[in-house]
């Protein structure tokens, strides 16, 4: 068999196991999901219920719960592979590490990510989102949503070997998040004004050309330390 | 290579193992310094395919300290195709430390590993190919199924059919368990379903960490006979174990306990 044709199959195996994993955890497959809702719908309690007010913070909230949400199952990422060994047969396939760990990332954001980029217009319509704002919010998280799913894959690889990380993950990864957060809220703002935006998709597309392409390996090199 | 000129070759080799031999490396670090010994590396190699063949598995000099305690220090020996090795040491004295080091999942040792006369670090691909490592925690998830694990930790290698899955899963006493999910297993079903990939494996060079400690008495005569038969086969097994083993086969060791004393003295 040619080396292109088992790292494939190695890749699908990997993506296959993770989702199956994530289907029979059905907690942890509703967590983010039902983080993004409840943190978004308590946002008109809390604020204000006064249409201009929301239609003014619609943007940033819907980005902000969709990277919390991210975060929050970010830790699921790696930690029952390193505590089971899974994780020590995944680092000794002589298959490239990069595809193994781009497998996990793609599931993790089909898991995650997805979900809430699926939800947000929705929620959207609840914080009175102007209509011509829509596309341009799920295009934005649709590029954005994968950026926090591989840098945050980096953080969690390095910190899975430690007992306790809640807060050392989020020092982490947020810094490399960020950039993301400020790129999509603001893109989604600006379109609401009638504003052009498509210097922001372009900035958000390179943002995922270069987490697809680095962060993987940089994620690898983590977990090798991780385990050692 | 064929069959009968690696066990010569194995035999010539044999006494190399119980002699730990201290060597002298340049002192990089303070308990190396301590070490003054010098011997000079003792060769019992006079079978001349031991030149043409190199051992399947060699490691020269291997140093490795952990919080400031020197685990072996000019740590020496081969494995030969057909050899199997039990690695024996006290609590603590670097057993495992060693098998993962030999993996190339530790990284903090000094020394050299070969593979087939390469060096495991430069043709990690075909080293790695060749591995089979099942350590102390066994890589079994406990939400999948036994044949979904096996499904995927074989797909890491070399995809396997379902058919051949449901037959190693018989050979190791779980005919019939493939679909309970692993967290319904006892500790030693667990650790069954990873023996199982011993079976579906082409690898040559099976590294095993306390692979006997939840196995019941049939399971325990199930490994023995799988170490001897892949032994036989051309392979070599390196196995930590307190279990006094039973093998149809010989059996070589390697005790860390007398390295290190020998190391200090």
């Amino acid at each position: 068999m040619t080396a292109q044709v088992s790292t494939f199959n190695a890749f699908r195996a990997t993506l296959r196991r993770d989702l199956l994993i994530a289907l029979k955890r059905r907690n942890d497959l509703l967590n983010p999901i039902m983080f993004f809702l409840i943190v978004v719908s308590l946002f008109p309690l809390g604020v204000s219920s006064d249409p201009n007010e929301l239609t003014r913070i619609a943007a940033g909230t819907v980005w902000v719960s969709a990277l919390l949400a991210s975060m929050l199952s970010l830790d699921n990422l790696y930690r029952a592979d390193y505590e089971d060994g899974s994780l020590e047969q995944l680092l000794l396939s002589p298959q490239p590490l990069y595809f193994m760990v781009l497998a996990k990332n793609i599931s993790h954001w089909l898991i995650s990510g997805l979900p809430v980029v699926l939800m947000s217009p929705l929620l959207a319509y609840m914080l009175y989102l102007p209509a011509d704002a829509y596309w341009t919010l799920v295009l934005t998280l649709l590029l954005g949503t994968p950026v926090l799913s591989l840098f945050g894959s980096i953080g969690v690889a390095l910190t899975v070997g430690l007992g306790s990380r809640g807060l050392i993950l989020a020092v982490i990864v947020l810094p490399l998040t960020v950039p993301v957060l400020i790129i999509g809220a603001k893109a989604v703002a600006d379109v609401s004004f009638g504003l052009d935006v498509s210097l922001h998709y372009a900035l958000l597309g390179a943002l995922l050309a270069v987490s697809l392409s680095l962060a993987p390996l940089a994620s690898a090199a983590a977990l090798k330390i991780s385990v050692n | 290579m064929s069959h009968g000129s690696g066990r010569s070759a194995a035999e010539s080799s044999r006494l190399t193992v119980f002699l730990p031999i201290v060597s002298y490396t340049p002192a990089t670090s303070f308990s190396h310094r301590l070490i003054t010994k010098y011997t000079a590396v003792i060769s019992t190699a006079t079978d001349p395919d031991q030149t043409s063949l190199p051992p399947l598995l060699q490691a020269r000099s291997l140093f490795c300290e952990r919080d400031e305690r020197v685990l072996f220090s000019g740590l020496d020996f081969q494995l030969q195709a057909g050899d199997v090795m039990q690695v024996q040491g006290s609590n603590g004295s670097g057993k495992t430390t060693l098998l993962r080091i030999l993996c190339g999942l530790n990284s903090s040792y000094e020394g050299e590993i070969r593979w087939q006369g390469q060096d495991i670090d430069e043709d990690r691909e075909t080293f790695l190919a060749s591995l089979l490592y099942i350590g102390h925690r066994v890589g079994v998830n406990k939400i999948l199924t036994a044949r979904e694990n096996l499904r995927w930790s074989c797909a890491l290698h070399a995809p396997v059919t379902d058919a051949a899955i449901e037959q190693a899963l018989a050979e190791v006493g779980l005919a019939g368990y493939g679909d309970v999910t692993c967290r319904n297993m006892s500790a030693g079903q667990q650790q069954r379903v990873s023996l199982a990939r011993l079976l579906l494996s082409p690898a040559r060079l099976w590294v095993l960490d306390e692979p006997f400690t939840t196995l019941d008495v049939a399971g325990v005569k199930i490994l023995e006979n799988l170490l001897a038969r892949h032994a036989g086969n051309g392979g070599a097994v390196l196995v930590t174990t307190h279990h006094q083993l039973d093998l149809p086969c010989d059996l070589r060791r390697l005790n860390l306990d007398s390295a290190r004393l020998d190391s200090l003295t």
